[in-house]
Formats: C-alpha cells, sequence, structure tokens
C-alpha cells in the first residue's frame, strides 16, 4: 500500500529513501526557515519548480499579517512549531499516554477496539490491505488516479504543476502561504472525463483518514462529465500532538462533472485548524462541500466555490459543534463568476457547555452572472446561557436579476417539543437528544452510514453533560 | 387498569385561574366526554393531567389508581398510564414517525429495547387500520402533516403506546367526515375494560361514532353538569348560552358554540 500509505507518517521511511540523507532536517527542531525548506524538498526528491514554490511562498508568508478578523490566535507561537517531523517522533506515544477523555470516546462512540490505537496514534499501521488492494485495482481500471500528493509528485509531476496552487495562491491568507511552504502529504484525486466513481472514495480508508498531516495539501480534479464522491476525516477524536493544522485543498469540477467532498473533523481541543478549501465549478458542473467541524480548539475554514461556468452549481452544507473552550468560525463563500448559476449554504450549529459557533459568509455575484440565485440558511441551536453564536454574512451583488435568500434562526432546544416528547414517555435528556438528532439530521442522512451512526453516538456523547 | 379521580383542582396559568375546582372521576373501562365553550378550560385540565409546566396547581389533586400524581414528571405521567393527544400536536423536523414511536415503546420498556421486526409489524398494522399512508412511518414527526393528518398519527401513537388512560384533547377538530370516521374507530379499537378515555370535544358529532359513559360540561373552569349521552345531543339542540342561562351562571364569555 504505496500510495495512500504515505499519508501516514508510519511509512515515509520507506517512501523519503534513506533517513541518513535528511537527518539535518529533524534536527533543526522547531521553528522554520530557508534551509528547512530547502531540506524537506530535497528529503522529497522534489523538482526545481516545487522548491521554487515553496521558497516563495515562504517569502510571501513572512511578510503577510495574521488574519484580522475572528477568533484569537494570538496564543498561537509560530516559532514554536515542528514544521517536519520524522515518522517515529510522532508514533512513538504509549497508549497509557492518550488523554482519559480522548479514551472514554472512543468506547462510547463505538470505534472498534482494533482502531482505537491506530486513531490515538500509539500504533503506526492499521491492517486493511485486503479491501485496499481491491479497491485499488478497481480505481486504477478506470484511469482513477487515488494516492498521496508527494507520491503524485512524483509519478505524475506534471499532472500536479498544472493544478497545483493554481486556485489556491501562496498570497490567499498567511495559512495558504505556510502550507505551499512546508506541505507534505494530503490526497490527490484525479477522475478522467466522463468515469463515475461510484463508491463513495475514500470511506473504505476510514482509518488511514484518521491521522492526517499537518500541513496537508489535497488536490482533486474531476474531468469533464465525471463524478466522484469523495469523503475523509473522521468522527472519532483526533488525538493531535501538534497544535496547528493547516491543511489546503483545491478542487476542479470541468464541465458537466460532478464532485462531492465530505470532511469530518475531530481534532483534540489543543488544535488550531486553519484551512483554506477552494472549488472551481465550470459549465454546468456540481460542486458540493460537506463539512463537519466536531473538534478542535479554533477552526477557521470558509471553503469557497468559484462558478465560472454557465449553470454551475455549487452547495456547502456544515455542522459545527462547539464545546468547552471551542470556537469554530466556519461558513462558505459563493462568488458567482457566470450567468445561471445557483448556490445554496446551509450551516448547522450546535453550542454547548459555553462553547462559541459563529457563521462567516459571502455571496458574491459578479457583473457576469446574470440571473444568479442563491440560497443560505443558518440555524443555532445554543444549549446554555454561556454558550454563544454569531453570523457575519456578507452580500457582494453587482448584478440586478438575481435572488438572494437569507435565513438565521438561533434558538434553544423548543420547550414545547421537549414537552411533546416527554409525553410520550421519553426521559429530558433522551428526548433533547432526539431534538438535536433531528436538528442534524439534514446533514447526517448525507453521510456514509458508518459515520452517520458514529456521529450520532458522538453528539450524544458530547451532549451528555449539557442535558443531564 | 386506571382509574383516575381529579379532586377539587385549581390551575393557573400565567398568573390567572383558569380550574376554578374541578371534580371529575373516570372508571376503568369508561370513556368520558368533556364538552364547553372554547375558552373554558378544557385543555387546560387536559395538559395539567400531563404535567405540562406551563400550567401550576394552585389546588386540588389528581389521582390514578390511588395514587398522587401531581408530584410526577411528564415523562413519568407517561410510563405510568397517561397519553394525551394534543389539541395542537408539536412538528419535530428530522426524527422519523417511527424511530420516535420505538423510542417512546423503549422508554416505556425498562430498559429492554423492543424488538424492530415486530415493532415495525405492528405499526404498518396501525397505519393500515388508521389508512395512513406507509411513507408517513419515515417522515419527520407530524413535520408539514396537515391538522388532520397529525390527528391521526396522533390516534396511531396511542394505539402503539397503548396507555391505559388517554386524554383527547379536540381530537376531532379539523377533520372531514371520512377522517373523523377513522380516527372514531381508532378510538373504539382501544376500548375495553383497561382503557379509560377522556375525550375534549367541542362538538356532538364525534360522540355519534364514540358513544361516552359520561358527558361533562365545563364552563369557567368547573364542571357544570354531567349526565349520559343524551346530555350531549340535547346541548346540541340548545347551545352552550342557553344552558348557562338555566345553570344561572355568572360567566361573560366563551358562550356560543362556533
Ligand atoms: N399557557 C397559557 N398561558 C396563559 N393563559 C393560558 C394558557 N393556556 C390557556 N390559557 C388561557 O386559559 C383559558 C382557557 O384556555 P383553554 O384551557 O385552552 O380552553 P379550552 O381548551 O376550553 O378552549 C383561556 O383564557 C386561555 O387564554
Ligand atoms: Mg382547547
Amino acid at each position: 500500500m504505496d500510495e495512500v500509505s504515505t499519508t501516514q507518517p508510519g511509512n515515509f521511511k520507506d517512501e523519503w529513501g534513506p533517513m541518513d540523507d535528511v537527518r539535518p532536517v529533524f534536527s533543526t527542531g522547531v521553528g522554520i526557515n530557508e534551509e528547512t525548506i530547502q531540506a524537506i524538498s530535497r528529503a522529497k526528491h522534489e523538482p526545481q519548480w516545487m522548491l521554487d514554490l515553496r521558497l516563495q511562498a515562504y517569502q510571501i508568508y513572512q511578510s503577510m499579517p495574521m488574519p484580522s478578523f475572528g477568533p484569537d490566535l494570538s496564543e498561537i507561537d509560530l516559532n514554536e512549531i515542528k514544521y517536519f517531523q520524522r515518522a517515529t517522533d510522532r508514533i512513538a506515544r504509549n497508549w497509557e499516554d492518550v488523554p482519559d477523555e480522548i479514551k472514554t470516546t472512543f468506547e462510547r462512540i463505538g470505534v472498534p477496539e482494533a482502531e482505537r490505537k491506530y486513531l490515538a496514534g500509539s500504533a503506526a499501521q492499521y491492517e486493511s490491505e485486503a479491501v485496499y488492494h481491491n479497491l485499488k485495482q478497481d480505481l486504477e481500471s478506470q484511469g482513477i488516479i487515488f494516492m498521496d500528493t508527494d507520491s503524485t509528485l512524483k509519478q505524475h509531476p506534471e499532472l500536479v504543476r498544472q493544478y497545483f496552487g493554481k486556485l489556491i495562491a501562496a498570497s490567499d491568507n498567511k495559512f495558504a502561504a505556510l502550507n505551499t511552504a512546508v506541505w507534505s502529504g494530503g490526497t490527490f484525486l484525479y477522475v478522467p472525463k466522463n468515469v463515475h466513481a461510484d463508491v463513495p472514495i475514500q470511506s473504505y480508508f476510514r482509518i488511514n483518514a484518521g491521522r492526517t498531516g499537518q500541513f496537508e495539501r489535497t488536490l482533486i480534479i474531476v474531468d469533464e462529465g465525471g463524478s466522484v464522491n469523495y469523503v475523509e476525516g473522521c468522527t472519532a477524536p483526533n488525538y493531535a500532538e501538534d497544535s496547528l493544522h493547516a491543511a489546503v485543498v483545491e478542487v476542479f469540477v470541468k464541465k458537466d462533472a460532478y464532485c462531492r467532498y465530505t470532511t469530518i473533523q475531530n481534532w483534540s481541543t489543543n488544535v488550531y485548524s486553519l484551512e483554506t478549501k477552494r472549488a472551481q465549478a465550470e459549465a454546468n458542473s456540481t460542486m458540493e462541500w460537506v463539512d463537519g467541524n466536531l473538534g478542535s480548539k479554533v477552526t477557521m475554514k470558509y471553503p469557497s466555490i468559484y462558478l465560472t461556468g454557465a449553470g454551475a452549481t455549487g452547495s456547502m452544507l456544515s455542522i459545527a459543534a462547539a464545546g468547552a473552550n471551542m470556537h469554530q468560525d466556519t461558513g462558505a463563500k459563493m462568488i458567482h463568476l457566470a450567468p445561471n448559476t445557483h448556490s445554496t449554504i446551509v450551516s448547522k450549529a450546535i453550542c454547548h457547555n459555553g462553547g462559541r459557533a459563529d457563521y462567516r459568509g459571502l455571496i458574491k455575484y459578479t457583473k457576469a452572472a446574470k440571473r444568479a440565485k442563491s440560497h443560505v440558511e443558518c440555524d443555532t441551536i445554543l444549549m446554555d446561557q454561556d454558550s454563544a453564536s454569531d453570523t457575519f454574512p456578507v452580500n457582494d451583488i453587482e448584478t440586478s436579476d438575481g435572488t438572494i435568500e437569507h435565513e438565521a434562526h438561533v434558538s434553544k432546544i423548543s420547550e414545547a417539543q421537549l414537552y411533546y416528547l416527554k409525553s410520550r414517555g421519553l426521559d429530558e435528556a433522551t428526548a433533547s437528544q432526539l431534538i438535536i438528532m433531528g436538528f442534524l439530521e439534514p446533514f447526517t442522512k448525507q453521510l456514509p452510514m458508518e459515520y452517520a451512526v458514529e456521529l450520532d453516538r458522538l453528539i450524544k456523547f458530547q451532549m451528555e453533560d449539557s442535558i443531564g | 387498569m386506571s382509574k383516575l379521580e381529579i379532586r377539587n383542582l385549581k390551575v393557573n396559568a400565567g398568573d390567572e385561574r383558569i380550574l376554578n375546582g374541578v371534580n371529575l372521576q373516570i372508571n376503568p373501562g369508561e370513556i368520558h366526554a368533556l364538552m364547553g365553550p372554547n375558552g373554558t378550560g378544557k385543555s387546560t385540565l387536559s395538559e395539567t393531567i400531563m404535567g405540562n409546566p406551563l400550567y401550576e396547581i394552585v389546588d386540588g389533586q389528581i389521582w390514578l389508581d390511588g395514587q398522587d400524581i401531581t408530584e410526577m414528571s411528564v415523562d413519568e405521567r407517561a410510563r405510568t398510564a397517561v397519553f394525551l393527544a394534543m389539541q395542537y400536536p408539536m412538528e419535530v423536523a428530522g426524527i422519523s414517525n417511527a424511530d420516535f414511536i420505538h423510542a417512546a415503546l423503549n422508554a416505556r420498556n425498562q430498559g429492554q429495547p423492543v424488538a424492530v421486526l415486530p415493532f415495525l409489524k405492528q405499526l404498518k398494522a396501525n397505519m393500515e387500520f388508521l389508512e395512513i399512508n406507509p411513507e408517513y412511518a419515515d417522515r419527520g414527526l407530524n413535520a408539514d402533516f396537515s391538522g388532520g393528518e397529525k390527528k391521526r398519527n396522533e390516534i396511531l401513537q396511542m394505539m402503539m403506546l397503548r396507555p391505559e388512560m388517554a386524554i383527547l384533547d379536540e381530537i376531532d377538530s379539523g377533520l372531514d367526515i371520512d377522517a373523523l370516521k377513522i380516527v372514531a374507530k381508532g378510538i373504539n379499537a382501544m376500548r375495553s375494560t383497561t382503557f379509560s378515555c377522556l375525550m375534549v370535544t367541542h362538538y356532538q358529532r364525534l360522540l355519534n361514532y364514540v358513544v361516552p359513559d359520561v358527558v361533562h360540561i365545563m364552563m369557567d373552569g368547573r364542571i357544570v353538569k354531567s349526565g349520559g349521552p343524551e346530555l350531549a345531543t340535547d346541548l346540541e339542540k340548545t347551545g352552550y348560552a342557553e344552558l348557562e342561562e338555566t345553570l344561572g351562571s355568572e360567566t361573560s364569555h366563551g358562550n356560543s358554540l362556533e
């Protein structure tokens, strides 16, 4: 399993050649400088253009300010971060050292015993090779390329060069610049013309996907008339020692193509997750983001879709759960650049135990976006007085024939609904859980079965403190 | 088997006295009808028996099989015996009707989950009996149901949960004649020596299909008259206003049969 497995630090020794070569890299420890970047690139035997891109991005990163909006990032010390870590540094963690709350959660949401250690980072590998092998053959026979981005750079450098950074320039924001400078891992997926990848790709690799790198770089290209349903991430808590995760994801949806990209993240609450995700949807294509943010200390993530072709459709369906000491600042951006483009944003959030979830969104109709349509819906449930939520929608409309609908509701669990359920014999906690599950149902029903079941259990478990 | 006894019940809603000393006894196996003008306190009585926190008991007791239930929580009452078909059933999107009823059955079964297959079979049979479209099992609980569909769904829940004591608050409102007959069929199917029922209604019409053992008339937060089924028929002819006069009531509101 050479391709996918390099997203796991456990295997990169095989991939990246002799460790001796790269010793200096590891000894640089915390912090970042040009030499670190050169060493990373050299260790991976990258082409010169990639190194140039990295170095250029590093310059940009140094000159760019931190985001001027949203959550407090002042506690991140960018000089204290390990930008590049050897596999063994990461895996050498005893099961005993994994925090109890993480272990309890594994138990409560029913993560199989065999997977727990792997997810917690105390086992290097999870045995799923047989399944993987079959799927890999199946994908290859359809001409689909599905491997980690590092391997793709080696095996299909021209393809990577064609798309890498074309939607998200390093100059987009400070963390996109940082990612471009130091990226490692991530997924590359190419679906050829008129090929339909019918199984949700990656759901078979749930377990492999549970461990993601700090600065992942993901590229997805769905060629004309093709379609793909890609699922990544993990409902189970992802115990990370690294406190900063800054991924970049670029998705190209060509004419008449379809892409659904589902992500579930449940980082442990020491993590800052600052992601940049962008898609381009060409004529009559459809791009759908399905995004669940269940963990982290701070998440800043506003996936965008550039609707560049006439008749393109974009949608974002997201949930955020924010508990104690968590701030989810998420949303979406829909940029309409062509006629008859449609977009939908449905954002659902639950705040409990003093957590905070904000929605930040942009709908833009440029002059070319004749007869554009957009619908935005933000619903939040606040479980207690200490929790909070706000919405920051921005509309930037240059046309006169478009329509925008915007609805936002912040509520508590309805007493009348609770009473109704109780009148049938359900106790307070069960009734509240049912109402929350019902609230999230538009999201959960879009997930592959095993994700949906786990998500239900996780939310129930997270809610227990709030609803006694 | 449930015997309901209400003694001198005085209830406030939003600081206002609504029930002014209600006395009522329903024996096991009996169906009682409670009639009266709008705003007279019929729903207040129904909700108070269920334990709705919006209604405050100022005085009196509610006894069920010799046990005062006024301190019991809503869900405890439900698990013990009481079922209330509400005048305005709530909508809860995202929870399927079937899942909800199953959860309610589980809750009544003391932690023993009710086997899914027999449950689904029973649900299907009852839905057929009540002529409910099978698709409604998977629809959100009352979500976007019409008024009449919600009422029928209340009866479905009653038939599935099989309570010993059911209160049906205006189960007939908003029903056309065919739907009314179906709802009546559901209530009659529950009839047994171990089932007692209080049917709140505005009209005599329902009572043609579900013949009550006793009819009570409520006015101004009190039961002012009780009798056999003929009381309802008489009332239909005379109207509440006339009854009010003959009773010499001092009420000044809610005196029309709309
Ligand atoms: N939750 C409540 N808060 C305040 N007043 C209420 C409430 N429920 C009912 N009432 C008042 O109590 C009176 C009786 O209402 P209700 O019991 O619904 O009458 P009925 O069911 O006989 O039509 C009305 O005046 C109504 O406005
Ligand atoms: Mg009423």
